[in-house]
């Protein structure tokens, strides 16, 4: 984020044929799940399973479950499309007399919306509720929102949340055949930005029960809003209606008022129309002097995994006093009217409000902030 | 959690919508399994209507029935929808267009293959913009989603319009995840007892083992087992016999929900 690095790269994602920059975590073909869970065995599995095992999260886990106890600690995670690159393989090896999938095939484990969860719970132990979130790209952040009220509804204690995307040629192609995929790497709010470059990723994130006296530092989710677009299922509103009403309610829950964020991570996925429309919502909202930026051209755009990861780069911002740049970005539309940052900027980052808009016109956003 | 049912709407095998479907859970009428019967919504501009697949016609058919028989407004009313495969014809076309060289799929297709489809053509039709929620629990998806409409309720103090729906996938998917039967389910929950309310629930999340409710009439019964959305039967059967209860719903990896049901007079 420092050197507004960026991962994508043209795409070489076997089997795929497109002209177009993808974002690949290298490696995920060599990688299998425990094997204890092997039957689980998928790229989305796989991957939910390198970022368990990243930063030390599945030891804070694993003391949460201790602390809580196994049925204390719910799973709420999102993905888009889930293991459905293994159905897309199997359907190119049917039997050619019966039509039948091969039998090495796993639906439940591998294709089914529910398998990272169900995947994750037993990987980490768990034995608290769980379900997937599915709306498109909004899916990782609003399963925030689950975890929160199951908190405060007082079914768990803490939860695992987050979630994984990964490419699979449904995306790839129907994103390309919806002419909304870029054939270089994509550049969020450019004046020549001509669409998104798909990535895959997985975050994850602990939430537990804000104390009465939380440690200083210690990061907070202030608020959430979520709302729909009540208008087409894969165009967002024009006057981006629904991304106003999430943002709304996002520092209404915060108990916030627009002055009070420092930064804005946008959805800013480089389609014409999502930053046109997002760009007017956040002018609205915050009057054009709040920086803000979208962090899709380092990442590309991580469909259901977009928002924990983009709320993780948010929660990176506020610890390290740094807003993040735009890679791939070279002018700004001068059409769009926000304040955007090409650039990263030193500076204090008190709260951040993230967003995240998927198809069904599912909106959600987030603010963070860390305790004083 | 608490929350009061004010509303119910179902189209299912044989079961065409809620207030004609009282009587077979109550033991008055006989069931007899027939296609579930559920037109496109006609809240749905033309090009949706002719766009939205058979899970979107179950969601739209059963939410509608729940919400006009609670008398509340569709278009401020918060939504949890879920299901375990979304829209299964949809993505077996996919598929197998994938699985050709040309590799072509239709941007409505692919806008149709989202799991929280239904949410989406739902807010186009109720003109709703408040908060929505898709989920999937597998087998558990009714009861997943049960657990986290109680929740809205609980959480936000406002009512919530819960719809759970399954479609079966075409082959060679039936074979390795069969569903036997169209189903829809809707549930107007509200955070108090006002004079539309039928039933209080009040429901218990349980970590351990139990048995589960089934349905006496073994027709019922195959559809409870059949469709991961009917798992929502011994509920519903309980509400139509207007008792108190209490139900047992399988949740995920042997854990349950604990459903105490009370009529309200």
């Amino acid at each position: 984020m420092h050197g507004k690095r960026s991962g994508l790269a043209p795409c070489d994602f076997e089997p795929v044929e497109l002209d177009t920059y993808i974002g690949r975590v290298p490696g995920l073909e060599e990688t299998r799940v425990r094997p204890d869970l092997g039957a689980y065995d998928c790229r989305n599995n796989r991957l939910a399973q390198i970022g368990i095992e990243l930063d030390g999260f599945a030891g804070d886990v694993a003391r949460a479950r201790d602390r809580y106890g196994a049925a204390r600690v719910g799973v709420f995670l999102g993905t888009s499309t889930s293991g459905i690159l293994e159905t897309e393989l199997a359907y190119r090896r049917r039997d050619p007399k019966t039509g039948a999938l091969p039998p090495d095939y796993r639906y439940a484990q591998t294709h089914n919306t529910f398998s990272v969860a169900d995947f994750v719970r037993r990987y980490l132990g768990l034995q608290g509720p769980a379900f997937v979130v599915s709306s498109a790209c909004s899916s990782t952040a609003k399963v925030f929102g689950n975890a929160a009220r199951m908190i405060a509804a007082g079914v768990c204690d803490a939860a695992v949340v987050g979630g994984v995307d990964t490419l699979c040629l449904t995306t790839l192609y129907g994103f390309h055949y919806l002419e909304l995929t870029s054939r270089g790497p994509c550049r969020p709010f450019d004046a020549e930005r001509d669409g998104l470059s798909i990535g895959e990723g997985a975050g994850f994130a602990l939430l537990e029960r804000v104390e009465a006296r939380p440690e200083a530092g210690a990061m907070l989710l202030l608020g959430i809003g979520e709302s729909c677009d009540a208008y087409h299922m894969s165009t967002p509103h024009p006057d981006g209606l629904g991304a106003m009403s999430a943002m709304r309610g996002a520092l209404a829950t915060a108990n916030l008022v627009p002055s009070d964020i420092d930064y804005v991570n946008l959805h800013g996925t480089a389609t014409r129309t999502n930053d046109a429309a997002e760009d007017r919502s956040v002018r609205e909202l915050f009057g054009g002097g709040t920086p803000c930026s979208s962090t899709k051209g380092a990442t590309g755009h991580l469909l259901g995994a977009a928002g924990i990861t983009e709320i993780i780069i948010s929660i990176l911002a506020i610890e390290h006093g740094l807003m993040p740049g735009s890679a791939h970005t070279r002018r700004v539309d001068p059409a769009l009217k926000c304040n955007y940052l090409i650039e990263p900027r030193k500076a204090r980052v008190g709260r951040v409000l993230s967003n995240s808009f998927g198809f069904g016109g599912s909106n959600c956003s987030v603010v963070l902030g860390a305790a004083g | 959690m608490l929350a009061f049912v004010e509303g119910v709407g179902l189209a299912g095998p044989g079961l065409r919508g809620w207030q004609a479907s009282r009587a077979i859970f109550a033991g008055k009428q006989a069931y007899s399994r027939a296609p579930t019967a559920a037109a496109a919504s006609e809240l749905l501009p033309a090009a949706e209507r002719r766009r939205a697949g058979v899970p979107v016609k179950l969601a739209l058919a059963a939410g509608q029935e729940a919400l006009v028989m609670a008398g509340r407004d569709a278009a401020a009313m918060a939504t949890v929808f879920a299901s375990s495969s979304g829209d299964c014809d949809n993505v077996h076309y996919i598929l197998e267009a994938l699985a050709t060289t040309e590799r072509q799929i239709s941007p409505t297709r692919f806008h149709n293959s989202v799991h929280n489809a239904a949410a989406g053509y739902w807010s186009i039709a109720t003109q709703c913009r408040a908060p929505s929620t898709s989920l999937c629990c597998h087998d558990a998806s009714f009861a997943a989603g049960l657990l986290e409409a109680m929740s809205q309720v609980a959480v936000a103090g406002a009512p919530v319009a819960f719809i759970a729906y399954d479609h079966p996938y075409p082959e060679p998917l039936n074979t390795v995840r069969p569903i036997h039967g169209d189903f829809g389910m809707a549930m107007l929950l509200a955070p108090q007892a006002t004079e539309r309310a039928v039933a209080a629930l009040d429901i218990t999340f349980m970590p351990q083992e139990m048995e589960s409710s089934r349905t006496a009439d073994p027709g019922l019964e195959a559809l409870r087992t059949g469709v991961p959305a009917a798992r929502c039967l011994p509920l519903l059967a309980a509400l139509a016999r207007g008792s108190r209860e209490t139900v047992i719903l399988e949740y995920v990896a042997g854990t349950h929900l604990r459903v105490a049901v009370s009529p309200c007079s």
